[in-house]
């Protein structure tokens, strides 16, 4: 094969380094950044303290979204003054700086991971950064989107530059069909479930093969949201017909022959034939099954089908022990079957999972039932836009009807900054991205699944199969 | 950012693998501006339950681990969130150094922005080194970035890796930004050329 061969990742990565001192790490060229309330406050001061300015603030886009409570009235009026206060930090920070903002009550309000690709804002071929770890997110573009400290931050305000070790690369092909009920959820859960929560530590995965190829956007999102979970440092798909005609008619998506050419740029970042990975892994979607994690890690993951594990089972102290502080923590059982597994709440949102399709797939299931009288049950669409979308569908009325909250838009419960949180010993079903301990609330239980699995879980009172569930709309 | 060289101090043993940046800093604390004071808040939901009272059963309530500022924990330290609020907590309570198996890529990043100096052995050694730390008192390590060796009184000698560039940082107390802009007439032609590049803008106009 030809020398010449490159990957996703070296397309765009040559396309930045600014310059590669001798020595040195490379200095790469960031073409966007996001910034949210809780990463930013101290880099914009130490921009203040040092009397230093915003290098590019067109290359830089900001909104509110950890904090930010979900309900109207609590929006209105936020009781937690340090919240507030940040919120506030934030709004003065992007006036002073010349920064767009997004502001509460912004009709392009959200996540900012979510409102990034919907707004036509990420794009195929960019750099991206913010400083929240799941920028990975925007790989699904095409994009090499990665998290960093608030260090980093200030730093890309300051240059519009990174200094940057080459990461490594690891090419991760998921081929066949997915089976019935098989979502792009439970692909990302079962990768970390086999590679482990540092299985891509110091590597760039590229996410390829036929059932990657055929998800839509969301679920692509859904896939590179995660890889932070298996410390990956960004995770890409190759973009194609798909990804262009999600990005097609966007807001700040180019538009006539800037499209056009836009398009065959972006049609040449596809990894070249026999270009070489560090890193291979090859998975068969028709072994892939429905996920629930059942620990305190995004790795302690397994089929719906299966029992809580036996931590005796452990290859070594360490582990079990690990285990034995998981299941305590959690408050399960060894050997209790899954499916057996009672719930008190359900979270249905966040960066992994608060897109339109996810709530269009998680409506479907709920259409016509009403969740159990043991669970409280929320719905949280990810932006401004997809709620406003969701509602022209009728999908908060098929939500209200089964006994859902309906919210605003945040990152809500997916880490409990605001006022949405588990009281201690409470278990719930969610589709964000991480279980640890505490992260939804101190002393909480959290269990990561797909939007069609926690839908089913609110309904029955306990986590279910969804590939037995009996669709009634 | 403080210079680093060679730090000898007690050292505290973390045994657990996985310690993510949620429980370094749990996310109630990340709501202030500020970049300093989080010292108390560090691994808050392990050091207090939930009546707000210190639980003697964590290993940094053991009066025996006062003042440690040499940190030993198990593989893939500080995964999760990206908060650099966990280095800075790690700082503020003390800690100049931390040693374990691996960590997380954000984190090893926002370490060295705050001059900690993060020590990767192997599996087996630090597993010594936890084991020295809970068994022997007032264990003191040397972490010197100099030399790149943890050593201690006993015989304990191992190297570890540091890119060259990283250590030179930690060394003299570099700000990056200040580093960045000696390539500020490079910078100002690439970027120059990379505007060209519509299909790479934010906003197309």
């Amino acid at each position: 094969m030809s020398t010449e061969s490159k990957t996703l990742f070296e397309k765009v990565w040559q396309q930045h380094v600014v310059v590669e001192p001798q020595g040195e790490p490379t200095l790469l060229y960031i073409d966007l950044q996001l910034l949210h309330e809780v990463t930013s406050p101290q880099a914009f001061e130490g921009l203040r303290v040092a009397g230093r300015k915003v290098r590019r603030s067109d290359r830089c886009i900001a909104t509110v979204d950890h904090n930010v409570p979900t309900t109207i009235a609590g929006r209105l009026h936020i009781i937690d003054q340090i919240a507030a206060t940040q919120i506030a930090t934030l709004r003065q920070n992007c006036a002073e700086f010349g920064v767009e903002f997004y502001d509460v009550n912004s009709h392009e309000q959200g996540i900012v991971h979510v409102i990034g690709p919907e707004l036509g804002i990420t794009k195929p071929g960019m750099t991206i950064v913010c400083g929240d770890s799941h920028t990975s997110t925007h790989g699904a573009l095409g994009a090499l989107a990665f998290g960093i400290g608030t260090s980093e931050v200030e730093h890309v305000l300051a240059t519009q530059t990174l200094p940057q070790s080459k990461p490594k690369t690891f090419r991760i092909a998921v081929e066949g069909e997915l089976p019935r009920g098989v979502t792009a959820k439970d692909i990302i859960l079962a990768i970390i479930g086999q590679i482990g929560t540092d299985g891509a530590t110091g590597c760039v995965v590229e996410y390829a093969g036929s059932a990657i190829r055929a998800l839509s956007m969301e679920g692509r999102m859904t896939v590179c949201n995660m890889s932070i979970e298996a410390g990956a440092r960004a995770g890409m798909i190759a973009p194609d017909a798909i990804t262009f005609a999600y990005l097609k008619g966007r807001r700040f998506s180019p538009a006539g022959d800037a499209w056009d050419q836009a398009v065959t740029e972006w049609s040449k970042l596809p990894t070249d034939p026999g270009a070489k990975f560090d890193r291979e892994l090859i998975i068969d979607a028709a072994t892939l099954v429905p996920y629930v994690s059942w620990g305190t890690s995004p790795g302690m993951v397994a089929p719906i089908t299966s029992s809580v594990p036996d931590p005796a089972a452990a290859p070594n102290e360490q582990e079990r022990k690990g285990l034995e502080r998981a299941l305590e923590y959690m408050g399960l059982t060894a050997g209790t079957p899954l499916e057996d597994v009672s719930i008190d709440r359900v979270f249905i949102g966040s960066c992994t999972n608060g897109r339109l399709e996810d709530l269009r797939a998680a409506a479907r299931i709920a259409s016509g039932y009403k969740v159990s009288t043991h669970v409280s049950a929320m719905v949280v669409p990810g932006s401004q836009a997809v709620k406003a979308q969701a509602e022209s569908e009728g999908l908060d009325r098929v939500f209200r009807e089964a006994g859902f909250d309906w919210r605003e838009p945040g990152c809500s419960m997916c880490l409990g900054m605001n006022p949405d949180i588990l009281a201690p010993g409470e278990r719930c079903a969610s589709t964000s991205n991480r279980n640890f301990e505490g992260r939804q609330g101190r002393g909480g239980r959290t269990h990561l699944v797909s939007p069609e699995m926690a839908a089913a879980a609110a309904i029955a009172g306990h986590f279910v199969d969804i590939r037995n569930w009996e669709v009634k709309a | 950012m403080e210079p680093f060289r060679t730090l000898t101090a007690l050292a505290a043993p973390l045994d657990r693998a996985n310690v993510d940046t949620d429980q370094i800093i749990p996310k109630q604390f990340l709501k202030r501006i500020e970049r300093t004071g989080y010292g108390d808040f560090l691994f808050f939901d392990w050091r207090r339950n939930a009546a707000g009272d210190p639980d003697p059963a964590f290993v940094l309530n053991d009066p025996r681990y006062k003042g440690a500022q040499i940190l030993i924990a198990g593989k893939n330290f500080a995964c999760g969130s990206s908060r650099e609020h966990a280095a800075w907590a790690l700082n503020d309570f003390g800690f100049r150094a931390v040693i374990a198996p691996t960590f997380a890529d954000i984190f090893f990043s926002n370490a060295g922005k705050n001059g900690i100096v993060l020590a990767r052995l192997t599996e087996e050694q630090v597993a010594q080194l936890l084991h020295n730390a809970k068994t022997l008192p007032n264990y003191q390590l040397t972490v010197s970035l100099e030399d790149q060796t943890v050593t201690d009184s006993f015989g304990f000698n191992a190297t570890f890796e540091v890119d060259p560039f990283r250590k030179f940082c930690l060394i003299e107390g570099l700000d990056d930004i200040g580093l960045t802009l000696r390539h500020e007439a490079t910078l100002d032609t690439f970027e120059a050329k990379h505007d060209q590049a519509g299909w790479l803008k934010a906003k197309a106009s």
